[in-house]
């Protein structure tokens, strides 16, 4: 419990309205979009400007109150749930475009701006903004920016730390640093840019960005190629891409997830073939076609079943709903949910698949994979119920044989949803000792009283396995 | 107690399908009005499983933000995991409504409304005729004149400005009996639903759903012993009395003995579509109820099955459509009234930005919780003089009087007309009457 002093300092920081610690906004602000994750923080703060932001922040290191800070809270990492309690910082209202720079190319940004708003601002002007994770109707910038987060278009395009030139942040002492600008090129010390993109709360507020536009690709064309063999749809991503055609999109769906959305969606789709990838190109309309015969080609040669090239607008959409209607019709088999995130290098995506199978079977679960099959990053996505806690408990030791397997194959345990406090326990697995300890170390140096988001990325004893908690 | 009352009534298994993705709150006019995750979607099922988990007590802030909630249902069509929303926020609302104490006019006027004024036709056109009474015989305009209605609140001044005129016949009493054969050779047999109210404020468009489903070669059973659909019950907690009258207009248009049951109230709609729910636990009536609820159809889907737009008159006017909340998120019904509107001759239809989202009529809300629906309906008048439009549209007697409304208070009158999509239609096929323009 907070002292009501401490109330009364952040309520005069903020304003009355803005400070909240009534229990229905406790309750509202103690999950994310992490299944069976949860817990109360003591106050919720949403500040409007970098001033605000500073001032709660010298508040609580004068207190030694922990701070996580959100955006739209639809992680999948338990990045924003208050662990040690404290003040819950909604950076909701902090939400301008600040400046689209046409000259350029840059656009500016407080972080609770949704990203799907920078692309319309942005595509109105003919300039594309790339990196467009799943979830960016909701999302917002700064936890786009906090999680490196990536998108269907990852592959031609990069992730979010391709686009983010320059910061404005607030450090846990209360003062503000800028990083970077509107350069294209900058050496001057560490790049501490870098360093925050994918720092998932736990080093510093971000609260201004200036990010990199690129000129909006003038068409876009899809395709759904079907396969019997996970190793032949697996061979046909490596063909595309030794053959130096990078796709705008390259996504897959392992048999499971067909199934249960031919279930869902009756689209027309074969529910006996092993794999689905659906493959889309952008750019320069003849660029495009060429493109688009020559990866159907890779497909045929490697045995495709069907190929499906979009030739209207419609029919692209039809396409599209396979991939689209995945979470959608995973999410409706049972209750619970967990979409989890691992990648490998991309060869190994056949191998990676057939081991989530093994594994699946082994604890007699139901995991179906899809994901981003040109960049490796598969989502293993486990229907379950989280009232059945010898279930989960199953599910948690195939996970952990899952992230295992992926680090076995030279992978990682995420690509994209990022660390918090679900992937803590494993964390040391990817990085080592010697990486654990210069990471801590690096958060000393921003954070010595570790205030900012405490006990996400590392976990308080390495591999204790995240235990579900329901009151 | 609440608290015990909510864990009895509330769906477990649905409140935890909803994996607090988030994809809903974008599509949440409270939401996106507050920016505050407790006035959103997923941040109220959260509050609602809060209380089943027994993290929190259901205390005076739960039950305003429950009511905060406009029940427009634009959360359901975007969830992936498909909550039923709708459903979740009335077993939370009858829950509330079991214990609350109201104070004792509240109290009156709900019983009288409740359960002494919408379950009984007859007295809801007694009511209509006497409606009629004050608007024609002088007395509305002497109450205008003395500023009496000034002690009334601004948004039910709003509305006594806009009321369109009352009658105290319904349409039975206007066509004579209860049967209007088919125009030509009969291709349906349609049950029309005629709504408690709209059989009162808005005869003139029940007269044309009839008309124009007899000459589309419908024969149209007006069963006798309808009642009141029981959405506003539903929605203000009172799932029993709905559950009681769902009963009734069950066992009323099964012994009509129809193909289909049409509706051209979208809020009257979704109820009537939702009665195999609403009666689920109720063995002796599932299987009549859901026979009941595979047959509700809107008009709009009924007319575009059916009629030729060629054969209509030119209408030289722009257009632009509302589209009602519970006929798109709770029916579905999203193309129909929008292709018929674009098949009228000589019409232009523009489309209205966010026509999809709610005006913050939602049954009384806009009396109950006149701030928020102030706001909505002042962003939808932005965008409605953005269209530029001679006519707009709506499919629900609700949203018809909001529209209105937001007309008057946005100073477009005499600029455009807010119409029930029937009576354009109406207007469009008659023949021998001139059209009639906007005033
Ligand atoms: C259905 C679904 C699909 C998804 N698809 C994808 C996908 O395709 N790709 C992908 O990468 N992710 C995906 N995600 C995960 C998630 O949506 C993204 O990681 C997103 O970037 C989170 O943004 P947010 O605004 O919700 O951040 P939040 O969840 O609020 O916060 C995320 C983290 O960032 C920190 N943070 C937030 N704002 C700031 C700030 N201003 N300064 C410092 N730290 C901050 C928080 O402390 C937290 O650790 C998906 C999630 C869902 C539910
Ligand atoms: S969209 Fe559905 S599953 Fe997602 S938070 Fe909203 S109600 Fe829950
Ligand atoms: S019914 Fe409407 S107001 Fe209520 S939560 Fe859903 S979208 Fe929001």
């Amino acid at each position: 419990m907070l002292p009501e002093s401490i109330r009364e300092e952040l309520r005069a920081i903020v304003g009355e309205k803005n400070c909240l610690d009534k229990q229905e906004a406790l309750v509202a602000y103690s999950y994310d979009a992490t299944p069976m994750q949860q817990a109360l923080p003591d106050v919720v703060v949403m500040p409007k400007s970098t001033a605000e932001v500073q001032q709660v922040m010298r508040a609580a290191a004068r207190h030694h109150i922990p701070i996580v800070t959100r955006g739209a809270g639809s992680n999948l990492c338990g990045g924003t749930i208050p662990v040690g309690g404290g003040i819950v910082l909604v950076l909701s209202r902090m939400n301008q475009i600040v400046e689209i720079d046409e000259q350029n190319l840059t656009i500016t940004v407080q972080p609770g701006v949704r990203t799907v708003d920078i692309h319309q601002a942005v595509e109105a002007l003919g300039l594309f903004y790339p990196p467009d994770p799943g979830s960016m109707v909701i999302s917002t910038i700064g936890g786009n920016i906090a999680l490196n987060s990536g998108g269907l278009r990852g592959l031609k395009y990069g992730t979010t730390k391709d686009y983010v030139l320059g910061l404005e942040a607030v450090l846990p002492n209360g003062e503000v640093i800028r990083t970077g600008g509107k350069l294209m090129k900058d050496v001057a010390g560490y790049d501490l840019t870098k360093l925050l993109v994918g720092s998932e709360g736990t080093l510093a507020i971000i609260t201004e960005a200036i990010l990199k536009l690129i000129p909006k690709p003038q068409t876009q064309r899809v395709m759904l190629a079907m396969f019997a063999d996970m190793a032949q749809a697996a061979r046909s991503v490596s063909d595309i891409i030794a053959n130096r055609i990078i796709p705008g999109t390259l996504e897959f769906l392992d048999q499971g997830t067909i199934r249960v959305v031919e279930d869902f969606k009756q689209i027309g789709l074969p529910t006996d073939v092993a794999a689905i990838l659906l493959i889309g190109q952008d750019g320069e309309p003849q660029t495009v076609d060429r493109d688009m015969e020559r990866i159907a080609a890779i497909c045929e040669k490697n045995d495709a079943v069907q190929i499906k090239v979009a030739t209207t607008a419609e029919e692209a959409d039809e396409v599209m709903t396979a991939r689209r209607s995945a979470l959608a019709a995973l999410s409706r088999m049972r209750p619970t949910t967990i979409l989890e995130d691992a990648t490998v290098p991309r060869a190994a995506i056949a191998p990676m698949v057939a081991a989530i199978q093994e594994i699946t079977e082994r604890y007699g679960l139901q995991i179906c994979t899809f994901g981003h099959a040109g960049d490796g990053n598969l989502h293993p996505t486990c229907m379950t119920d989280a009232r059945n806690t010898e279930e989960i408990e199953r599910v948690e030791h195939a996970f952990e044989e899952i992230f295992a397997a992926a680090i076995e194959l030279g992978g990682t345990i995420t690509g994209e949803h990022g660390v918090g406090i679900v992937k803590a326990p494993y964390l040391e697995w990817k990085v080592g000792a010697a990486g654990m300890e210069i990471m801590k170390g690096i958060k000393h140096a921003f954070d010595p009283h570790n205030l900012l988001n405490p006990d996400k990325m590392f976990a308080k004893q390495s591999r204790n396995r995240v235990v579900v908690q329901r009151a | 107690m609440l608290k015990e009352a909510l864990v009895n009534k509330l769906d477990y298994d649905e409140l935890s399908n909803c994996m607090r993705c988030g994809f809903c709150q974008p599509a949440c006019p409270t939401f996106r009005e507050t920016g505050y995750e407790a006035a959103s979607p997923r941040g109220r099922i959260a509050l609602m499983k809060a209380v089943a988990d027994g993290v929190m007590e259901p205390d005076k802030d739960f039950v305003d933000q429950m009511n905060l909630c406009l029940g427009c249902r634009a959360c359901e069509p975007v969830c992936p995991a498909g909550v039923p929303y709708g459903q979740l926020i009335e077993q939370t609302r009858e829950a509330i409504e079991e214990v609350q104490e109201h104070p004792w006019w509240v109290k009156a006027v709900r019983k009288l409304a409740f359960f002494h004024l919408f379950p009984y036709q007859k007295r809801m056109y007694q009511l209509g005729g006497f409606l009629r009474f004050y608007q024609r015989s002088g007395v509305q305009k002497a109450v205008r004149k003395l500023g009496v209605l000034s002690i009334l609140p601004k948004q039910m001044r709003e509305m006594e400005a806009i009321m369109p005129e009352a009658s105290g016949k319904g349409i039975v009493d206007f066509f004579g009996g209860t049967v209007i054969p088919a125009v030509g050779e009969r291709k349906y047999r349609v049950g029309m639903f005629h709504g408690c109210i709209m059989d009162v404020l808005f005869h003139e468009t029940n007269r044309n759903t009839v008309r124009l489903l007899s000459e589309a070669g419908c024969e149209v059973i007006i069963a006798p012993d309808q009642v009141c659909c029981g959405a506003l019950h539903a929605h203000s907690g009172e799932r029993e009395q709905a559950r009681h009258l769902a009963r009734k207009n069950v066992a009323a248009f099964h012994k009509a003995d129809v193909d289909i049951i049409v509706s051209n109230a979208g809020g009257c709609g979704a109820m009537l579509q939702e009665y195999d729910h609403l009666l689920a636990e109720d063995a002796e009536w599932q299987e009549k109820a859901q026979w009941f609820a595979a047959r509700v159809k809107d008009i709009s889907e009924v007319l575009a099955l059916l009629v030729e737009p060629k054969a209509w008159q030119s209408l030289p006017q722009r257009i632009t459509y509302q589209s009602s909340c519970h006929l798109r998120n709770g029916m579905k019904v999203t193309k129909e009234p929008v292709n018929l509107l674009q098949a009228i001759p000589g019409a232009t239809y523009v489309q209205l930005r966010e026509g999809d989202r709610c005006c913050g009529s939602a049954g009384i809300y806009n009396l109950v919780q006149p701030e928020m629906a102030g706001s909505l309906l002042d962003e939808k008048m932005s965008h409605v003089a953005a269209t530029q439009a001679d006519i707009l549209v709506t499919t629900n007697p609700g949203c018809l009087l909001q529209m209105k409304a937001g007309i008057h208070r946005a100073g477009l009158e005499g600029k455009m007309e807010a119409v029930h999509i029937v009576d354009l239609l109406a207007r469009v096929q008659q023949e021998e009457k001139p059209l009639s323009t906007p005033e």
